[in-house]
C-alpha cells in the first residue's frame, strides 16, 4: 500500500477540530478553541508539507477509502486525488490557512468565548471543505467541497447573523453561488452521460471519444460553475458584499482559496479546455472583461475592503485570461502568489481596521505610517506585490499570463495591461490614503491607534516575506534557464494540454519589450497616484458623471435586481395569488360549488307535500308503462 | 390457521393494528403515550429485522398468501421486496420519532387520537407490502380513513374545509383507481379456485391492449399523482398540511405522500408499460412545470408549514419525474430520496412544532431573532434545511444527484429546468432561515426558550440519520438494486 | 263470465284509487282510496287465480289455492294497516285540530 493512502488525515483534522469546536463551543475557553483551531490546521500543514515533498519525489496516487456510490451504471469511489496540483493547493490552503488561524485568534478575541469557538469551527470546516474540493479524485468529491465551502462562505458572511445587511449579503453568496453550482453539476451530469464515470483520470483517458459538441458545452457549464465560484462576470456581484464577513475570513475565503476554485477546476480538467478552443475563448474574453470592469469599480471605492474585494475579482479576471490562452501554469503560478498578497493585504486591512476601532472608510485614515510601522511596512509590499513590480511575486506570475495572452493574441495583451495600470493606480491610491498625509479622523480614534499585537504582525511578516519572494519559483526563461521551477513541477498535469497546443516561441527581445512596457506603466501609474493622493483631503465636491457610475459599481445590482429579481418575485406573486388561488384551488372549488348549487336547486322537489310526492309516483308509472309500449 | 405462516411483513401489519385497536381503550393520555410508542417501537424492530432476515428481493421470497377472498381470487398476500424494506424501514422509524417530538403536546381524547395514527400506520405498513390489489387497496383506504378523522376532529381552524378538500380529493382518486383494479382484474386469467385473480403476479403478466393500457394508466396514475401529489392536482396539499395536527402532517408528508411513488414502482410501472413509455414526456413534463411552479410559489409563503407544503411538492415532483424516466440512476435516485425526503421533512415539521408550541405563531413575518435564544434548534433546522436542498455530504444529495443525473440522460432540457429549482430552493430556504432564525429578537420571539433535552435527542437522530445516509450511501442503495433492474426490464 | 269484466272492474276501481289520492286533501278519505287501490289488487288476484283454476285446478290442485291465499294476506296487512294509519290520522288531529295532509310539509316540529 502507498504511505500517501494516510492522506484523509489531511481533511480530517480540520473536521475533528470543527466538531470539537463546535459541539463544545460552550464549555471551551477562547484561548483552547483557539489552539484546536489552529493546532489542526498546522497539523494539516505538516502532513502537507510531507505530501508536497512525496510527490516531489515522483509519488502520486489515488487513494481510494470506500465506494460512495456504487451502481451498475455509476461507480464513484470517495477518492483522494494526490499529484502535483493537488500537493500545490494543499500547500496553499493549509499554509495560509494556518496563519490566518493564527490572526484570528487575536482579531476575534472581542467575541464571547461561545461565538469564538464557533467562529473557529466554521473556519475549520471551510478548510475541511476546501481541502476535499481539490483532494477529491472525481468531480462528485470536488462538488461535496464546491458546495461545502460555499457553505461555509455563507456561514461566516453572516456571521454576525443579527445585523440584516449582512444575511443578505451572506444569501446573496449562496445564491450565486447555486446558480453556477448548477452549471457544474449539468456538466458532471453530461459526463456522467457520455463517459458513464465521473473519475478523473478515466475522463482524461476517454476525452478523445467525445464530440466537439460535447466537450465544448461541458466546458462551457463547468466554466458557468467556475463563474460563480471564481466570481466572474456575470456572477461576481456576490463577492464585494461578501467583504460582511469578519476580515480574516475574507482574507481566507474571499482573496486566497475558495475564489481559486474555480482556477483549480479548470487547471484539474486542463484537457477538456484544450480540446474546446470555443470555450477558452470565452474563458478569456470573460476572464479579461472581468478584470477590466472590477478594475474601474476599484478605481471609485473608497471602503478599504471594497477595494480589496474589487481588486481581487480583477486578480482573479487575470487568472481566468490565462487559463483561457493555455497558460495554466501561469494562472496557477498566481493563485499561488495572488493567495500570498492578497492575503496579506486583507490581513494588513484587518489590522487598520482594528487599529481604527472598526472604521473601514479609507477617507478618515490617513498617516497610519507613523503609528503602525509593521503593518504600513507589510501592505507595502503586498501592493508592490500585486501591482507588478519586480522582483515580488506579482510581477513573474502577472507577467508570465501576460505573455501568454500576447502570444495568443496582442490585443489581449493590451488590455490587460491596461488592467494592470489600473491596479497599481488604485492601490497606491490605497495606500496613499490610508498609509500617508495627516489622519483625517475623529480624535477618539486617533487615541486609540496603535500597532497590532504578536498574532496579528507575526503572520503579517510571513506573507510579506512569501509575497516578495514567493515569485521566485517561477522565473521565466529570459533572465535565468531553468528558472522556472513551477513549471517543471507541474509538467505531468499540464503535458497533455501541451502535447496537443503549438507553443508559441518569443524572441527575448519581445519579452522584454512587454515587460517593460507593463512594468514601466504601472510604475507611472504607481507614482502618480502616490503622489496625488498621500495629499489627499476631504472635500464636498461631487464626483464627474464618470465617476458616479464607477463609485456606483456600473449600477450592475440595480440592474440584476430589475430583470431578475423583480421579475422573479412578480411571477412567483402571481402564481400565488392567481393562478394558484384563482385558477386550480378556485376550479376545484367551483366544481364544489356547482354541486351545491345543483342540489339547492334540486332540493325544491321535495316539498314535503305527500300529494305531489305520490302525483310523481304515478307520472313515473306512467312514463314507464308508455316506454314499455313504445319499446314494443 | 396462521400458525407456522406468521411472517414479517403479517408483523408489521397486525402489530399495529392491534396496539392501535387496544389503543382505544386506554384513555388514560399518558398510558395511551406510552403504549403507542412502545407499539411504534417494536414496529420498528420488526421493520429492522425485516431487512435482516430478507437478504433476497424476490417478491415471492418473504411471500404468503393465505385465501382471503377464495372466489375473487384474492388472497391475503404480503412480501417485502427492495422498495418495500427501505418504505418500511422508514415508516417504523417514523412514527417514534413522530410520537417523541409530539409528546408535550396534548390532544383532546387522546386513546382515539392515538389509535386512529396506530390504525394508519398498520394501514401504511399494508400498502407498502401487499402483493394482492385487492389488499392493495384495501390498505390504501385503511391508512387514509384514519386520517381524515385525525385531521376534522385535532385540526386547526379550518380543518373542516382541509378535511373535506382532501377526502374528495383522495376519495376520487381512489375510485377512479378501484376503477381501474376491477377492469383490469377481469382481464387476469383464471386460478385454481377463481375465474380470475387479484395477485400481484396476475396483474404483472395480464395481456392488455396499448389502448386498453392508455386508458387504464391515467386511472392509475391520477389516482397516484393525487397522492404525491403532482402538478395540478396538488392544492388539497397546502391546507391539510396547514390545518392538520403537526403529527399527522408529519405521517402525510413524510410517509403517505410515498404511497403515491410506491404505487407508481409497484402497480404502475410494472403493469402498464406501454402507456408509461408512450405518455412519460407528458408526464414529465407535468412534473417540470410543477417542480418550478411549487419553488417559485414557496418563495411568497408567509405560513412555515405551507412553505414546506410547497418545497415537498417540488421535491415530490422531481421524484416522480424520474420514476418515469426509466434510467436506472434516476430510479435508484428515488429510492433512496423517498427514504431521506421522509427523514428531512419530518426533521423540518418536529421544528416548526416547537416554534409553534413555544410561540403560538408560524408566520414568517412576525418571527425573527430565534438563533438568538435557541441556538441548538437553530443549528438543527439549518442542518435540516440544507439537507432539505441537497447540500452535498447530506443525504439528499445523494438522491438528487443520482434523479438528476438519471433525468438527464431522458432528456437535457427537462433536467436545466428541473435543475433551476435547486436555486430557487436555496432562496426560499436560506429567506426562510434568515427571517425566523436571524436578525434580533421581537416581542413575539422574545421569550423564545432553548429546546428540551428529549427534542434536542430526538433531533439529533435525524441529524445523524441525515448524514450517515450522506456519507455512506451504499448500502440503502445495494437494498434497491433488483427492484430497480426488475422495474427496468419490465420498461425495456 | 269473461275475465275482461273482473279486469275492467279492478281498472275502475283502483284509478278511483288513485285520483282520489291525488286530488282529495282529507287523510281519512285518502286512506279510503288507499283501500280502494288494495282492494282493486284483490279482486284482480281473485280473479285470475280462479281463471287459472279453472285450467290447471285438476292437475295442480294446490296452486289455485295458493294464489287465494295471498288475498287473505293482503288483507290481514289492510287491517293491520288500518289500525297503525288511523292511529296516525287521530296523532294528527290532536296535533293541528285537522285532517288535512297538506299541513304535514314538515318532519321537523
Amino acid at each position: 500500500m502507498n504511505n500517501l493512502q494516510i492522506v484523509w488525515l489531511i481533511p480530517f483534522l480540520p473536521l475533528i477540530g470543527f466538531l470539537i469546536n463546535g459541539l463544545g463551543r460552550k464549555s471551551l475557553s477562547k484561548t483552547l478553541s483557539g489552539i484546536i483551531g489552529s493546532g489542526v490546521i498546522l497539523g494539516s500543514f505538516i502532513l502537507s508539507v510531507w505530501v508536497f515533498l512525496q510527490v516531489k519525489n515522483g509519488n502520486t496516487y489515488v487513494a481510494h477509502y470506500y465506494d460512495f456510490i456504487n451502481l451498475p451504471s455509476l461507480k464513484i469511489g470517495f477518492d483522494f486525488q494526490i499529484d502535483q496540483l493537488s500537493s500545490l493547493f494543499l500547500l496553499i490552503i493549509t499554509g495560509v490557512g494556518f496563519l490566518i488561524h493564527v490572526y484570528s485568534t487575536s482579531y476575534m478575541h472581542e467575541e464571547e468565548s461561545k461565538d469564538f469557538a464557533k467562529y473557529f469551527s466554521y473556519l475549520n470546516l471551510f478548510i475541511f471543505s476546501m481541502l476535499l474540493l481539490v483532494m477529491g479524485g472525481n468531480y462528485i468529491i470536488m462538488f461535496i467541497g464546491w458546495e461545502g465551502v460555499g457553505l461555509c462562505s455563507y456561514l461566516l458572511i453572516g456571521f454576525w447573523f443579527k445585523n440584516n445587511d449582512y444575511n443578505n449579503a451572506a444569501k446573496k453568496a449562496f445564491i450565486m453561488n447555486r446558480i453556477g453550482d448548477l452549471g457544474f453539476l449539468l456538466a458532471v451530469f453530461w459526463l456522467i452521460a457520455k463517459v458513464g464515470t465521473a473519475d478523473y483520470h478515466v475522463v482524461f483517458e476517454n476525452v478523445h471519444k467525445l464530440s466537439v459538441t460535447d466537450i465544448t458545452g461541458i466546458t462551457m457549464l463547468l466554466f458557468v460553475g467556475a463563474t460563480g465560484k471564481s466570481a466572474q462576470i456575470p456572477l461576481y456581484t456576490w463577492l464585494p458584499d461578501a467583504m460582511a464577513g469578519p476580515t480574516p475570513v475574507s482574507a481566507l475565503i474571499h482573496a486566497a482559496t475558495m475564489v481559486t476554485a474555480g482556477i483549480y477546476m479548470i487547471a484539474r480538467s486542463n484537457l477538456l479546455f484544450t480540446m474546446a478552443p470555443a470555450t477558452q475563448t470565452v474563458v478569456a474574453i470573460v476572464g479579461l472583461a472581468t478584470a477590466i470592469l472590477a478594475a474601474t469599480i476599484a478605481l471609485k471605492q473608497n471602503d478599504i475592503k471594497k477595494v480589496l474585494a474589487y481588486s481581487t475579482v480583477s486578480q482573479l479576471g487575470y487568472m481566468f485570461l490565462g487559463l483561457g490562452v493555455g497558460a495554466y501554469t501561469g494562472a496557477v503560478f498566481h493563485v499561488m502568489t495572488h493567495a500570498f498578497f492578497k492575503a496579506l493585504l486583507f490581513l494588513g486591512a484587518g489590522s487598520v481596521i482594528h487599529a481604527m476601532s472598526g472604521e473601514q472608510d479609507i477617507r478618515n485614515m490617513g498617516g497610519l505610517k507613523k503609528y503602525m510601522s509593521v503593518t504600513h511596512v507589510t501592505f507595502l509590499l503586498g501592493c508592490l506585490a500585486i501591482a507588478g513590480m519586480p522582483p515580488f511575486s506579482g510581477f513573474f506570475s502577472k507577467d508570465e499570463i501576460l505573455a501568454a495572452a500576447f502570444a495568443n493574441n496582442p490585443v489581449l495583451w493590451g488590455v490587460g495591461v491596461l488592467g494592470a495600470l489600473m491596479t497599481a493606480f488604485y492601490m497606491f491610491r490605497l495606500y496613499a490614503m490610508t498609509f500617508l498625509g495627516k489622519f483625517r479622523g475623529t480624535h477618539d480614534q486617533e487615541h486609540h491607534l496603535h500597532e497590532s499585537p504578536a498574532a496579528i504582525t507575526i503572520p503579517l511578516i510571513i506573507l510579506a516575506i512569501l509575497a516578495v519572494v514567493g515569485g521566485w519559483v517561477g522565473i521565466p526563461e529570459v533572465f535565468i534557464h531553468g528558472g522556472h521551477r513551477l513549471e517543471a513541477f507541474l509538467d505531468p498535469i499540464f503535458a497533455g494540454s501541451k502535447a496537443i497546443t503549438t507553443q508559441h516561441e518569443m524572441s527575448h527581445t519581445t519579452e522584454y519589450a512587454l515587460m517593460a512596457v507593463s512594468v514601466g506603466g504601472a510604475l507611472v501609474a504607481l507614482l502618480y497616484a502616490w503622489n496625488k493622493f498621500s495629499k489627499y483631503e476631504k472635500s464636498t465636491t461631487e464626483d464627474s458623471s464618470i465617476g458616479k457610475i464607477l463609485a456606483n459599481k456600473w449600477y450592475v445590482d440595480e440592474l440584476y435586481e430589475t430583470i431578475i429579481v423583480k421579475p422573479m418575485q412578480s411571477l412567483a406573486g402571481f402564481l400565488n395569488n392567481t393562478v394558484e388561488r384563482k385558477g386550480i384551488d378556485g376550479f376545484v372549488n367551483g366544481i364544489g360549488k356547482a354541486v351545491n348549487y345543483g342540489s339547492r336547486q334540486i332540493r325544491f322537489l321535495q316539498s314535503g307535500q305527500v300529494g305531489t310526492y305520490i302525483l310523481l309516483m304515478v307520472v313515473g308509472i306512467l312514463i314507464m308503462f308508455i316506454i314499455q309500449f313504445l319499446s314494443k | 390457521m396462521f400458525g407456522n405462516y406468521i411472517t414479517i411483513p403479517h408483523l408489521l401489519i397486525f402489530v399495529p393494528l392491534i396496539a392501535g385497536l387496544i389503543a382505544f381503550l386506554i384513555k388514560d393520555e399518558s398510558k395511551v403515550k406510552a403504549w403507542s410508542l412502545f407499539a411504534a417501537i417494536v414496529t420498528l424492530g420488526v421493520s429492522v429485522a425485516g431487512i435482516y432476515f430478507s437478504k433476497n428481493n424476490d417478491l415471492s421470497g418473504l411471500t404468503f398468501g393465505y385465501e382471503w377472498l377464495k372466489y375473487l381470487g384474492a388472497s391475503f398476500a404480503v412480501s417485502l421486496d427492495g422498495v418495500g424494506r427501505i418504505l418500511t424501514l422508514l415508516t417504523g422509524l417514523s412514527f417514534p420519532i413522530i410520537f417523541i417530538a409530539t409528546n408535550n403536546s396534548s390532544y383532546k381524547n387522546p386513546h382515539l387520537f392515538y389509535g386512529l395514527m396506530l390504525l394508519s400506520l398498520a394501514g401504511l405498513m399494508g400498502v407498502f407490502v401487499a402483493t394482492d390489489c385487492l389488499l392493495f387497496y384495501f390498505f390504501w383506504e385503511l391508512a387514509l380513513i384514519p386520517v381524515y378523522f385525525l385531521c376534522s376532529r385535532w385540526g386547526g381552524e379550518k380543518r373542516i374545509q382541509a378535511t373535506f378538500k382532501f377526502f374528495i380529493y383522495t376519495f376520487a382518486g381512489s375510485l377512479l383507481m378501484l376503477i381501474g383494479i376491477i377492469y383490469t382484474y377481469l382481464q387476469t386469467g383464471p386460478t385454481a379456485f377463481a375465474p380470475h385473480s387479484f395477485a400481484l403476479s396476475a396483474f404483472q403478466n395480464v395481456l392488455l391492449q396499448p389502448a386498453q393500457q392508455q386508458w387504464l394508466f391515467w386511472l392509475f396514475f391520477v389516482a397516484f399523482a393525487i397522492k404525491m401529489p403532482i402538478f395540478p392536482f396538488h392544492t388539497w396539499q397546502p391546507d391539510t398540511y396547514e390545518q392538520s395536527p403537526t403529527a399527522v402532517t408529519m405521517v402525510l408528508s413524510g410517509i403517505m405522500v410515498k404511497m403515491g411513488l410506491f404505487g407508481v414502482i409497484r402497480w404502475l410501472l410494472p403493469i402498464f408499460p406501454a402507456a408509461v413509455l408512450q405518455y412519460d414526456n407528458i408526464v414529465i413534463g407535468l412534473c417540470v412545470i410543477g417542480i418550478i411552479y411549487a419553488s417559485l410559489i414557496a418563495i411568497r409563503q408567509d405560513d412555515l408549514k405551507r412553505l414546506v407544503a410547497y418545497s415537498s411538492i417540488a421535491h415530490i415532483g422531481l421524484m416522480c419525474a424520474s420514476l418515469f424516466s426509466a434510467k436506472q440512476l434516476a430510479i435508484e435516485g428515488v429510492m433512496i430520496q423517498m427514504f431521506n425526503h421522509g427523514i428531512n421533512i419530518i426533521g423540518l415539521w418536529i421544528v416548526i412544532e416547537l416554534i409553534e408550541r413555544q410561540l403560538g405563531i408560524r408566520k414568517i413575518s412576525q418571527l425573527g431573532g430565534i438563533a438568538n435564544k435557541a441556538p441548538i434548534l437553530t443549528i438543527s433546522l439549518v442542518v435540516i434545511a440544507l439537507a432539505n436542498i441537497a447540500l452535498p455530504l447530506t443525504n439528499s444529495f445523494i438522491g438528487e444527484f443520482l434523479m438528476f443525473a438519471g433525468l438527464y440522460q431522458f432528456n437535457v432540457w427537462y433536467t436545466v429546468v428541473a435543475g433551476i429549482s435547486i436555486i430557487l430552493a436555496a432562496i426560499y430556504t436560506l429567506n426562510m432561515v434568515q427571517k425566523v432564525f436571524y436578525g434580533e429578537v421581537n416581542t413575539l420571539t422574545v421569550a423564545t426558550q432553548e429546546i428540551a433535552f428529549s427534542e434536542k435527542a430526538i433531533l439529533a437522530v435525524i441529524i445523524v440519520a441525515i448524514f450517515l445516509v450522506g456519507l455512506f450511501p451504499q448500502p440503502l442503495l445495494q437494498l434497491t438494486n433488483e427492484s430497480v433492474a426488475f422495474l427496468l426490464t419490465k420498461l425495456k | 263470465m269473461p275475465i275482461n269484466y273482473y279486469i275492467f272492474l279492478s281498472l275502475a276501481v283502483f284509478c278511483i284509487g288513485i285520483i282520489g289520492v291525488l286530488t282529495r286533501r282529507n287523510s281519512i278519505i285518502i286512506f279510503m282510496c288507499v283501500e280502494l287501490m288494495l282492494n282493486a289488487a284483490n279482486l284482480l288476484l281473485v280473479a285470475f287465480s280462479k281463471m287459472h283454476h279453472l285450467v290447471l285446478g285438476t292437475n295442480f290442485p294446490t296452486l289455485a289455492s295458493e294464489a287465494q291465499v295471498f288475498v287473505f294476506f293482503i288483507m290481514v296487512v289492510a287491517a293491520a294497516e288500518v289500525s297503525v294509519g288511523l292511529a296516525i290520522i287521530v296523532m294528527l288531529y290532536r296535533n293541528t285540530h285537522s285532517v288535512d295532509v297538506n299541513f304535514l310539509n314538515r318532519l321537523k316540529n
